[in-house]
């Protein structure tokens, strides 16, 4: 018992800090379980002390950086950081009118923006009693479908299929080898489409400037839309290839802590709508989400964590797909048949199989929503009667669930605002994972730059975005 | 190879809407800009285990200045480039990411902490403030028409190296 305290007390003192009572009694249990392990270095390795330090990881959403002190094979402590310098948006937009406010915290994320934009339309709209159009939802999906498609895109060919392939970047793959050549074509291809249908749609793939509060400030020309159904048609078959790639791909990572997977649940699977479901059966209304959220304060990170009602949390597609498989558009899941009993996964590297699948759901459901479209009609955005109240938002951005609550003063200005994103919710679970993945490495004797790299990747798997996550926190520091 | 067009990608503090766009922008050009160009540091589009900065002809520059190791890396940036590009809202103007600098006496109250625990600077600065500044693309995020012309440009010198 002893020599298990030992062990208790040379985890990570930061992590420590972040354990609650009963989360700690977890996390003695997650350090047990290896006795022999100890030893085990002690014959084999006379010396294992050395010290990891990644400044600016690599081919991810932003600035993160890990620090792992090791002594005597042991992990003796363990940081993972998001280093972005904030920009205090949750202070910025208070006093700001409503109409404006979507505008401004699109800036928070370059890459999934429009999440952030749609998500703070939600909450203004919910607290002001707006019902947007079934026109504006259609607008809305094909929109977002496009920015699933792009964002999924960026992080499964640019940051993730390098580590498949043991590259340092797409970049790097062989024109000579046909089928890294047709990736490198692939990734090009793909990330146009999204970004297509993003243009087309919302005026920009980044921070669009048509979707505002109440509807649409300018709509897109029929035949422009349907144009794109032969451009989502033809880079179908290179999802179906990018799924197999990562379905047949043999990294493995499940957490032995326990973990919570939770993600919006809708009939049609379209991100925007629904209930939050999660992995131990909970239910719960977008409403309520922010009661079960507990704000974790990370002493050595620039942002703060999340647990769900105490839990070790993940969220994403991996996270989607755990909750809500059967959701996907018929043609997705007769496509993915054979890899759908994959789901639910604990690995954590299936979150990428998860974002392709996902994409391959967006062409799908973005096809489907443009052959019924017959007309755009020429609305204008719903008006705005401002009155005092509070408005949450919750949709499931790419990297996973997004909340907004807004406080909305008499005249429609922000009283005051909280946003958590998914990053924030996966950080706790990020760090503990990178923890069991050194500890398993170390177990097999591996050397040094191996573990950076095998860590990078499993951070990369997770694919956080480190903008979203540092720019908008209410921090308090004891 | 050594006739390639140098180019570095980096990112201070704002939101990457600039590098995305790079990226997308990528989309149509690849061909041409991955036969001419030599990202030799590109955090986004590959690993970058790189102690020292390498030498540039030209490096882009998106995000504003917050803290001191931040201007302290811009000036590296700058010593090692022919050419220092500022791409984007926040490095050309420093809007949005220094709204903290115009945050009344109750916001500033609030997020001191914060600025003290982790030594951000007193203001955020654009990037002309600390170094010299040879071109800026402005925009949120930047211009591409402006940022496909500079490229054109750049891309036609290297061009009359190859062919002339």
């Amino acid at each position: 018992m002893e020599s298990r305290a030992d062990r208790g007390a040379a985890f990570n003192s930061g992590f420590l800090l972040l354990l609650s009572g009963t989360l700690q009694e977890k996390c003695i249990h997650f350090q047990g379980g290896e006795a022999s392990l100890f030893e085990f270095f002690m014959h084999t390795h006379d010396i294992g002390d050395f010290d990891i330090s990644l400044k600016e990881i690599s081919k991810i959403e932003g600035h993160a950086s890990l620090d792992i002190k090791i002594r005597k094979n042991r992990i003796e402590d363990l940081k993972f950081s998001i280093t972005e310098w904030k920009r205090f948006y949750t202070q910025a937009i208070r006093g700001k009118p409503v109409t404006a406010v979507p505008q401004m915290v699109d800036r928070i994320c370059g890459t999934c923006s429009n999440a952030h934009l749609l998500c703070c339309i939600e909450a203004i709209e919910k607290g002001l009693n707006i019902m947007p159009s079934s026109q504006t939802m259609l607008l809305r999906r094909l929109l977002y479908y496009g920015l699933i498609i792009r964002d999924h895109a960026l992080h499964l060919y640019i940051f993730a299929l390098p580590d498949v392939y043991g590259k340092s970047s797409i970049l790097d793959f062989d024109e000579n080898d046909p089928m890294q050549h047709e990736l490198l074509h692939d990734t090009f291809a793909v990330k146009e489409v999204g970004n297509r249908l993003s243009i087309v749609v919302g005026g920009r793939a980044v921070h669009a400037p048509y979707p505002a509060v109440g509807g649409f400030l300018k709509l897109p020309a029929l035949e422009d839309v349907k144009a794109l159904k032969p451009k989502l048609l033809e880079i179908r078959p290179k999802i179906l290839k990018l799924i197999k790639i990562f379905a047949e791909m043999p990294f493995e990572l499940a957490l032995k802590a326990p973990l919570t997977f939770s993600g919006l649940v809708s009939e049609d699977f379209s991100f925007l709508e629904g209930l939050i479901q999660t992995s131990a059966g909970d239910v719960v209304e977008e409403k309520d989400l922010g009661q079960h959220l507990d704000a974790v304060i990370i002493p050595y990170s620039h942002a703060r964590g999340f647990k769900f009602d105490g839990s070790l949390l993940m969220v994403g597609a991996l996270a989607r797909l755990h909750v809500s498989k059967f959701k996907l558009h018929p043609n997705t899941l007769k496509s993915i048949r054979d890899y759908l009993g994959i789901f639910p996964s604990n690995n954590i590297y299936h979150n990428n199989l998860a974002q392709a699948i996902e994409i391959l759901h967006a062409i799908d459901a973005s096809m489907e929503l443009i052959d019924k479209l017959e007309a755009v009609k020429p609305e204008r955005p719903a008006p705005i009667k401002p009155r005092k109240s509070t408005g949450i938002g919750v949709i499931e951005a790419p990297r996973g669930t997004l909340y907004y609550r807004l406080d909305i003063t008499s005249e429609g200005k922000i009283k005051e605002g909280e946003i958590i994103v998914p990053t924030g919710q996966n950080q706790i679970a990020m760090e503990r994972g990178i923890y069991e993945l050194v500890e398993n490495l170390l177990e097999k004797g591996t050397h040094r730059e191996e573990i950076v790299y095998e860590v990078e990747k499993l951070i990369r798997a997770f694919d956080p975005c480190m903008s979203c996550a540092a720019h908008f926190l209410r921090v308090n520091w004891q | 190879m050594d006739k390639k067009l140098r180019v570095g990608w980096f990112s201070f503090t704002c939101c990457e809407d600039s590098t995305i766009l790079f990226i997308e922008l990528l989309n149509q050009n690849y061909q041409e800009w991955l036969r001419k160009i030599d990202f030799i540091h590109a955090r986004i589009l590959r690993k970058d285990d790189s102690q020292e900065l390498k030498e540039m002809d030209v490096a882009f520059v998106e995000g504003a200045i917050s803290s001191r190791s931040q201007e302290q890396k811009l000036k590296r940036i700058r010593k090692k480039a022919k050419m220092l590009i500022a791409v984007g809202s926040c490095a050309v103007t420093g809007a949005p990411s220094n709204q903290r600098n115009f945050f009344n006496r109750n916001q500033k109250e609030e997020i001191q902490h914060i600025l003290d625990k982790f030594k951000y600077q007193e203001r955020v600065f654009k990037l002309s403030d600390l170094v010299k500044v040879d071109k800026e693309i402005p925009g949120c995020p930047m211009d591409e028409h402006k940022f496909l012309a500079l490229m054109k440009n750049l891309l036609a010198d290297i061009d009359g190296k190859l062919y002339g």
